[in-house]
């Protein structure tokens, strides 16, 4: 079965999965709108503070509910070992892998189309001009999240105190995609909303690098 | 164990010259004066610190490739070793930064990218605190710091595209910046005196981890042992 298959079928099993429940969307979104809400008592959200703070604000929330939301994506698996079922199928871990990669991008995803006009009403930032901007921004930032974040899920996922750890591992690798998602978004919440494309590119090569390590390291990372 | 008493001797020898030197030997600097000698110890532990993390990722890959218990030993060996000469690149990078800049510390790129990167290898180390299987933990912490020294070279670009209000480099700067010569050969002569003790304590370091590894297997051995012995000989050899 070739790669692209077996992703897609692994993604419609992750999805099956989180549908049936919701709860880790639920769990995901309420957490991101608690650190929105909570950052709000941090500084007067006046429309001009909102614009300066805002980016930073936005994406610290994204990566808490990320690195959060990441650890069920292998630690679900572990609980009735069918981690062990999926490797013993006749795919490469790296399906396995993106299968979860693609999975969580597009549970992150929701959640931030449901936070991005929340936020934009709580404070008072008009974003109408620059939508689609912006979803390239959160696109190429969530990605390059999901997939070191589903990589370290599965480091994780075989340690003890593993919700614990997850953050730890992930927080501070993700230090050069923070400065960056928070600097191309910064562009379009400005006065005069220009998108900087070094950002974008250095966003995009991000992802790159991290999704072509992945690829290299995903026999090792599950083939015990 | 005889050899290594005067291999440390030598390095113990080579700290202390370079300590003489970067006091008494290397001229005064025109602005910041003696506290500029401290300079000669901030660059040498930046050069320990590459030079182990830089070990650490060969180790890492190696260990991928050739499931040799040694590479993993290396690892673990290389990256606290390179935690320590990176925890004293920072302080005495604090301790010179308030009196030459008159702050203790800036978010500069090379500061942060270090400070990053400390962050990064401290984690690494508490992951293979958290997993107990030998094997799994040298194949995830191998991974977890292939990832890590990516993020390096990322961390720092990031960071020089963001705050452009750093220091010029004195360092190999330009046709003008240039050093005095005395001071070049008692920094190369320091940088080598910390490249050394940190050589001579990762040998020490990746000794330990080798015996560790040999108790273990020693202990699954009388273990073994004493099960097909039967329960009369357990309780001798736990003792």
């Amino acid at each position: 079965m070739s790669t692209a298959r077996a992703a897609a079928i692994l993604l419609a099993k992750e999805l099956r999965l989180e549908l049936r429940t919701r709860e880790l969307l639920n769990a995901t979104i309420v957490f991101a709108l608690v650190v929105v809400v909570l950052f709000s008592f941090s500084f007067d959200p006046t429309s001009a503070e909102s614009r300066r703070l805002g980016p930073g604000l936005l994406w610290i929330a994204f990566l808490f509910a990320g690195s959060l939301m990441l650890h069920p994506s292998f630690g679900r698996e572990q609980i009735n070992q069918t981690l062990d079922a999926l490797r013993m199928a006749p795919i490469s871990p790296f399906a396995l892998l993106l299968g979860k990669i693609f999975a969580n991008f597009l549970f992150l995803s929701a959640a931030e189309v449901i936070l991005i006009p929340i936020f934009a009403v709580l404070y008072n930032v008009s974003l109408m001009g620059v939508i689609w901007k912006l979803a390239i921004v959160l696109a190429l930032g969530t990605a390059g999240l999901c997939i070191t974040g589903t990589v370290f899920s599965a480091i994780a996922a075989h340690a003890r105190m593993r919700e614990l750890l997850l953050p730890l591992l992930l927080l501070p690798i993700l230090a050069p995609l923070l400065i960056a998602a928070v600097e191309a978004t910064a562009s379009l919440f400005a006065e005069r909303p220009g998108l900087d494309r070094t950002w974008l590119a250095f966003l995009a090569g991000f992802d790159i690098v991290f999704l072509t390590a992945s690829w290299l390291l995903s026999d090792f990372l599950l083939d015990e | 164990m005889k050899s290594r008493i005067p291999i440390t001797l030598v390095v113990a020898a080579l700290i202390f010259f370079a300590g003489y030197a970067a006091l008494f030997i290397a001229p005064d600097e025109r602005t910041m004066h003696e506290i500029q000698r401290i300079f000669y110890f901030h660059l040498g532990s930046w050069t320990a610190m590459f030079t182990a993390l830089t070990i650490a990722f060969v180790a890492n890959v190696g260990w991928l490739l050739t499931r040799k218990p040694r590479w993993d030993w290396l690892g673990v060996s290389a990256v606290e070793v390179g935690v320590v000469a990176c925890t004293s690149g920072l302080i005495t990078g604090v301790l010179w930064g308030k009196p030459a800049w008159g702050i203790w510390w800036t978010w500069d790129a090379r500061l942060t990218t270090c400070f990053i990167l400390w962050l990064l290898y401290i984690s690494y180390l508490i992951l293979r605190g958290l997993i107990d299987e030998p094997q799994r933990r040298a194949t995830l912490s191998a991974v977890f710091g292939i990832f890590a020294f990516l993020d390096a070279p990322l961390v720092y670009v990031s960071n020089r595209l963001w705050r452009t209000q750093h220091p010029a480099p004195v360092l190999f700067g330009g046709a003008d910046s240039g050093l005095d010569p005395t001071m070049v050969k008692v920094l190369l002569f320091s940088m080598c005196a910390m490249l050394a003790l940190m050589l001579v304590v990762l040998a020490d370091r990746y000794r330990l981890e080798r015996m560790r590894h040999e108790l273990d297997e020693l202990r699954v051995a009388a273990e073994t042992r004493s099960l097909s012995a039967g329960p009369a000989l357990t309780s001798a050899t736990r003792g």
